[in-house]
């Protein structure tokens, strides 16, 4: 069955922009605020983050925002509560991104259920094992009609990549290179890897993601791929905001 | 020496994927998976080759000063009545068993070909270990430590300085060890190729429990040869150790965990109390969950945030528990005790007074629950003392009676 994020690549739609922000930041209260002003300003894809304590793959701006959401009061019961009702303003693929810890305690099976009832598209824990994934919770992600969406590095080698396509769906999220998040990665070098990534033909459309900070890198990465993910440049754009419309609609302005 | 003895019928020991029982695996994002999966598939490998295990064996016995004395303390035993012996970690170079550890890594990580080496600490030991065999090497060294850590521990870190090695500041989350570890797998992220991470407990995501582990395993390959000299039986009938993450416990308990006649005894940092919001009591409090890359239980919040814990012994103040003690108290092989910050000063200042010996404050814990274990005039105990006091002296000093 397709959901919303296959309807967007069906759709043949080139340079997608995914912009990631963490629930709960700036403010409690913020976070389906901040995702109305994404959509309004022409975002196809956001990218939720879930906070934690200990995230592993993020860089200090990523890392304190967490720690400034938690601060609020956010917690994944308080995610749920914000998101109930959130279709009737936000049509665009919405995923939830976060470590598995958080995810285990609040029970997978139930963690699922409520994203599909609330009108989540898909998810990306890094920390979750393929071989795990594939043993134990993908009949799950299946019946609540969820894509899970796998990293990829360039030292990831070609058959895992083919597993990895394999078990995806949704899209493969491509670290543009072995970095924590919020690395000023150059695009230029990393074109041997895209382009490995464009000849082998996988099934799964391909976003890149780790380093894109403006339009310069936006392009250079979307040019590689179906389209780019930002993150840090985005969280630091709004940490300090007073007015966050005006702050999304030109961080947003300013890449496309 | 058995470093690479084969464990694989073992109920205890590391499962071919990486578990014990429900516990362990590799919980890494994609970025870590060369650099694990390398450790995976080559740890057993170099540990198994003579040439490593001769060099390893010679710079234990040189440069650490290895076989530790296995000591029966007469004046102890006579106070617990019991046989109680000391396996004396605390007289190894740099002060405790976490040597045993960093020499083994290091040699692992030239064979690795790498030539930076990162490593965690909390109150310092680990550090030390690990700026010194860099020293030795002549490879570089960066030590992750929290801020508030550093502050604690100003001893340790002109020490680790003078060996050469950069200190980093964890500013993130609590800024402690938990912090200090979550920033060096941060830098193996970012450093894929050249870098190898030396962890310092049994704990992590696989192989690190087992390498570690076996690492320390020479702690009871030792005790088992030493323990037949002085009882004819190579077999006590408890085995004592105190627990953080669990690393001078994989070393003490590696080679005895299928001997059912051995008693296991490990002992969390109750803190000031299991139940006052301030302890390090994990296997008491804390649930299954993941940390640092390895499922375990771990101390969380119901929203499975990560807790920071409390123990007056900076070496167990980690809110997890490294997989293979997990498994053993889960599966009942262990028996799982707490002492609390003061009953553990109060064995300091005993096994001061007994025997002429200052333990580290971690040990301690260990010592503290002589009085709790039901033990005979017949029965032989062996405790792990893993480290020795100096390094706690002003904690001893400020809670001395007056």
């Amino acid at each position: 069955m397709q959901n919303r994020i296959d309807q967007l690549f069906a759709s043949g739609k080139k340079n997608i922009l995914n912009i990631y922000c963490t629930a709960g930041f700036p403010e409690l209260n913020d976070t389906v605020k901040v995702m109305e002003a994404l959509q309004e300003n022409g975002v196809d894809i956001i990218e939720l983050g879930m906070p934690f304590s200990d995230p592993l793959a993020d860089g200090p701006v990523i890392q304190d925002s967490s720690t400034r959401a938690l601060q609020n009061g956010m917690s994944l019961h308080k995610l749920f509560e914000q998101l109930a009702g959130f279709r009737s303003k936000i049509h665009i693929p919405v995923i939830l991104m976060g470590y598995l810890n958080p995810v285990l305690r609040f029970g997978v099976e139930e963690f699922l259920q409520k994203c599909a009832e609330t009108g989540v598209d898909g998810l990306i824990l890094p920390d979750l094992p393929m071989a795990e994934y594939e043993r134990d919770y993908k009949p799950l992600f299946e019946k609540y009609n969820l894509d899970l969406i796998f990293l990829v590095t360039p030292e990831t080698s070609e058959a895992r990549l083919r597993k990895i396509d394999e078990l995806s769906r949704g899209f493969i999220y491509a670290v543009s290179s072995s970095s924590t998040t919020g690395k000023n990665t150059d695009m230029g070098n990393q074109e041997a890897y895209f382009a490995r990534l464009k000849n082998m033909q996988l099934k799964n459309p391909v976003m890149i993601g780790f380093g894109i900070r403006d339009k310069a890198t936006f392009d250079a990465a979307a040019a590689h791929a179906n389209g780019a993910i930002i993150g840090t440049a985005f969280i630091k754009a709004i940490e300090n905001s007073t007015d966050l419309k005006a702050t999304i609609k030109d961080f947003v302005a300013g890449v496309r | 020496m058995d470093i690479a003895i084969d464990t694989s019928k073992s109920k205890y020991h590391v499962d071919e994927n990486g578990y014990y029982g429900r516990f362990g695996g590799a919980y890494i994002p994609e970025m870590l998976y060369p650099n694990v999966e390398e450790l995976q598939r080559r740890y057993m490998e170099v540990l198994k080759d003579p040439a490593f295990q001769a060099e390893f064996e010679d710079l234990l016995k040189n440069y650490v000063g290895r076989p530790s004395p296995l000591y029966l303390a007469k004046r102890l035993s006579e106070k617990y009545g019991a046989k109680i012996f000391l396996k004396r970690e605390d007289l190894n170079h740099t002060g405790a068993h976490k040597v045993n550890n960093t020499i083994g890594q290091i040699l692992l990580a030239k064979r690795l070909g790498k030539n930076r080496i990162i490593a965690e600490t909390g109150a310092g030991q680990h550090g030390v270990a690990t700026a010194t065999v860099c020293a030795l090497m002549g490879m570089e060294c960066v030590v992750y430590m929290g801020s508030i850590d550093i502050e604690r521990q100003a001893p340790n870190v002109a020490r680790m300085k003078m060996l050469g090695a950069t200190v980093v500041p964890a500013t993130s989350g609590s800024k402690t060890l938990k912090d200090a570890t979550n920033e060096a797998i941060r830098d193996w992220i970012n450093n894929p190729v050249d870098t190898h991470y030396i962890l310092g407990t049994a704990a992590g995501p696989h192989p690190y429990p087992d390498m570690v582990a076996r690492f320390q395993s020479v702690i009871s390959e030792e005790i088992k040869k030493q323990l037949k000299e002085h009882t004819g039986n190579e077999n006590p009938n408890y085995l004592v150790a105190c627990i953080g993450g669990g690393s001078n416990a994989a070393g003490t308990y590696f080679h005895y965990v299928d001997v059912p006649e051995v008693k296991i005894v490990a002992v969390e940092a109750g803190g000031k109390g299991v139940h006052s919001g301030f302890s390090a009591a994990t296997t008491q409090l804390g649930k299954i969950g993941i940390i640092h890359a390895s499922k375990t239980l771990l101390m969380q919040t119901d929203d499975g945030q990560i807790v920071e814990p409390h123990s007056i012994s900076a070496g167990l103040d980690y809110p997890g528990i490294g997989p293979m003690h997990a498994h053993l108290f889960e599966s009942g092989r262990g028996l799982f005790l707490s002492a609390t910050d003061d009953e553990a000063l109060a064995a300091a200042y005993e096994l001061s007074l007994l025997e002429g010996i200052i333990p580290a404050m971690e040990s301690a814990h260990a010592l503290a629950k002589l009085k709790d274990l039901p033990l005979k005039p017949e029965d032989v105990v062996v405790l792990c003392l893993s480290g020795r006091g100096d390094k706690d002296l002003n904690t001893y000093i400020a809670n001395m009676k007056k």
